[in-house]
């Protein structure tokens, strides 16, 4: 795993990791994709990656514990719009992450295989200060 | 999210309004399985749908399970482009019967 830098960005959202908090989160993720010169599928499927990441982190990662935060944090990188998610959780082992079989029917377990999908590259990294977690997702700018 | 069941003579007709996301699939899940209950036709009306993730695919993924268990029909209808997009990274595009409209599938059911 890497140690990420810190970066300017153009978001910086903090919010309760709550499901109540994803509207907003994808609101302005769509905003600011649009902002960093994303055409509207790409911004329809970066909404898609950081609303399925933000529920793993919600569902997972927080699991039972409703007093965690999400920092969303997006920043443009050349050609590049690079989407960070911190969480303050209890460390996650990145090799457990894994999407299921799609030819298995059943419900649940897409949101990870959904990322990978939509989003140019999905990285576990160390936070540089403090616990938790950090998410990076990269999304060409179509 | 808001949610609408009619009876129509060939089919029960559930339409869902707005954003079907982890907030309020439960709630989804829940009417679905309801309506799968009833032991008629089923057909889902997404027309209204805004935005759909994986734990609204999941509620349609199980509502579908349960009706095909009970031998029932479940169809969707009227699938917008962004909730077309999820089914189709679900794979589930191939899965599901889909009408481009309620009146289509009312047609078909009956």
């Amino acid at each position: 795993m890497t140690v990420a830098a810190e970066d300017e960005a153009l978001l910086q959202l903090r919010v309760p990791a709550r499901a109540d908090s994803l509207k907003e989160i994808r609101g302005a993720v769509g905003k600011t994709a649009a902002h960093c010169g994303c055409g509207a599928e790409a911004v329809r499927d970066a909404v898609i990656g950081v609303d399925e990441a933000c529920q793993n982190i919600i569902r997972h990662a927080y699991g039972e514990k409703l007093d965690g935060d999400i920092i969303v944090e997006i920043r443009c990188d050349g050609a590049d719009m690079v989407v960070d998610l911190r969480d303050f959780a209890d460390r996650v082992d990145p090799e457990k992450i894994k999407p299921r079989d799609l030819n298995d029917i059943k419900p649940g377990g897409l949101g990870t295989h959904f990322m990978r999908e939509v989003m140019d590259s999905v990285e576990y990294l160390v936070p540089a200060r403090g616990r938790g977690n950090l998410l990076r997702m990269v999304k060409r700018i179509s | 999210m808001e949610h609408n069941i009619r009876e129509e003579a060939s089919a029960v007709v559930i339409a869902f309004e707005g954003d079907v996301d982890l907030e309020s699939s439960r709630q989804a899940r829940e009417v679905l399985l309801e309506c799968v209950g009833r032991k008629r036709a089923l057909l889902v009306d997404l027309s209204q749908v805004t935005y759909i993730d994986s734990s609204g695919v999941a509620a349609l993924v199980e509502s579908f399970q349960s009706a095909r268990k009970g031998g029932t029909t479940f169809a969707l209808a009227a699938v917008s482009d962004a909730t077309m997009r999820v089914l189709q990274l679900a794979r589930l595009d191939k899965v599901f019967t889909i009408f481009d409209s309620v009146e289509d599938g009312l047609a078909e059911a009956g």
